[in-house]
């Protein structure tokens, strides 16, 4: 491959790294002091942080490719929904379909579940990506992908723990599948960004990771006793800028105090 | 360009080396920010070799202390009255392989388990991942009373580059800085 890649390809690409990132965090970020034990609002809030970090390694760098006055902030906080390049499965809440508002309605087993989703994707992906052939996000790719086993392994753990567990706790952690699985067919969907990205040299087809994928979902749905839930119907197009109503209420409130007071430092 | 400024010296940037030895990690001030690895270089900056570089990394991508760290970096430059900056560098990644063994035996002094070697690049395996309870690579000693006959509370404790264990022979819960 021995296409120059030019700036806008990288910085979409980042984009949409960065938004994974930064939307997961800041859904996993509303259980920091009301998790269901101290030290899983810990663990989570913990990973929050590695996904935060991992946001802002991406975002600092689309914003010094962009040039002019973006920084990580304007990126995080002064882009619209439709801008945002986030599968739509790290946006929505952490409930059923049957979406709650109210604190008690969140559920443990779809974080978790959506987690784990998510990080079994992202230990192949950040993987692949340590040899993108932009250095800046390779360099990343290696730091991030130390955090994304952690993050891995503590979602499968609770996974066979609530799966292979009682029969409620068997029964929640079965819907939350049922629930999420369809929207993991969003990526396997080639995306004019990613392919840009892949043509490049900079990015990965994640297509080419799904047998990876499938080996630890299966994997850990068995030891789970869980059965895997087919993806079909719907596919999401969150990545092309297509969102579900939920990620405009999760951007308003994580935007709403930057926006409030713009240019404001402490 | 005027020549009247001119490189730091080696014994600037020595001079800079010890004053560095005095600054602590925020989180665990009884370790030195260069026994944790996390200054990578004292140098002259390439593009102005009038000024010195202090090179950092961060342990993890997240770790709200390196803003304090590359304050109190900045802050000593200028106590020595040195013109200077701090620059991060993620690649190669931080590693706790890094942490010298004063530092370990510090830690374990403090009350924290040191980490484990990780060794170059060993990747966990899928069935590592997937396992339920994880045989541990090694055995995790209380740094209280150095039993190994311990068990994992949390992968997550007090900060990220933590878990939370605990010792089943004197019943301490304990810190284990993760290998990582």
């Amino acid at each position: 491959m021995s296409a120059v890649a030019t700036d806008t390809v990288v910085i979409d690409y980042l984009l949409h790294l960065g938004d994974n990132a930064l939307v997961l965090a800041q859904r996993n970020s509303q259980w920091c002091g009301v998790g269901p034990v101290l030290e899983e609002d810990l663990a989570l809030t913990n990973q929050t942080l590695d996904l935060l970090g991992q946001a802002r390694l991406l975002y600092q760098e689309a914003a010094r490719l962009q040039g002019g006055d973006a920084t990580e902030d304007t990126l995080a906080y002064f882009r619209d929904a439709p801008a945002f390049r986030n599968y739509v499965l790290l946006e929505l809440p952490a409930s059923l379909p049957r979406v709650g508002y109210a604190q008690g309605d969140m559920d443990w087993g779809v974080t978790l579940a959506r987690n784990f989703l998510y990080s079994a994707l992202m230990v192949p992906l950040w993987e692949a990506l340590q040899t993108s052939a932009h250095a800046p996000l390779a360099a990343i790719a290696a730091k991030s992908l130390k955090e994304a086993r952690y993050h891995l392994r503590h979602a499968s753990e609770w996974v066979v723990r609530l799966g292979d567990g009682t029969e409620e706790s068997h029964q929640r952690m079965q819907a939350a599948f049922d629930h999420l699985m369809p929207y993991t067919q969003e990526f396997w969907t080639d995306s004019a960004l990613e392919h840009a990205a892949v043509q490049a040299g900079v990015g990965v087809a994640p297509v080419a990771l799904k047998p990876v994928w499938d080996a630890t979902v299966d994997a850990t749905l068995e030891e789970a006793t869980l059965h895997r839930p087919s993806a079909e119907g719907y596919v999401p197009q969150g990545k092309t800028g297509l969102h579900s109503e939920h990620l405009s209420y999760l951007l308003a409130e994580m935007q709403c105090v930057a926006r409030a007071h713009p240019g404001a430092v402490w | 360009m005027s020549t009247v400024t001119a490189s730091p010296t080696a014994e600037t940037l020595a001079r800079v080396r010890a004053a560095l030895e005095t600054l602590t990690d925020p989180e665990i001030p009884v370790v030195t920010l260069t026994e944790m690895g996390i200054v990578r270089a004292v140098r002259a900056a390439a593009d102005d070799p009038t000024q010195v570089e202090v090179v950092i990394t961060p342990t993890y991508s997240g770790c709200p202390a390196m803003a304090q760290i590359a304050d109190d970096i900045r802050a000593t430059l200028q106590r020595l009255g040195l013109p200077g900056r701090v620059v991060t560098q993620l690649a190669p990644p931080w590693t706790t392989d890094w942490m010298t063994e004063t530092a370990r035996e510090k830690l374990r002094a403090y009350g924290i388990a040191p980490p484990g070697r990780c060794g170059s690049a060993a990747p966990q395996t899928a069935e590592h991942v997937v396992r339920f309870m994880p045989a541990s690579a090694a055995a995790v000693a209380c740094p209280r009373c150095g039993s190994t006959h311990t068990r994992e509370i949390s992968h997550f404790g007090s900060t990220a580059c933590k878990a939370l264990w605990q010792c089943l022979d004197c019943h301490e819960p304990f810190d284990h800085f993760k290998p990582h």
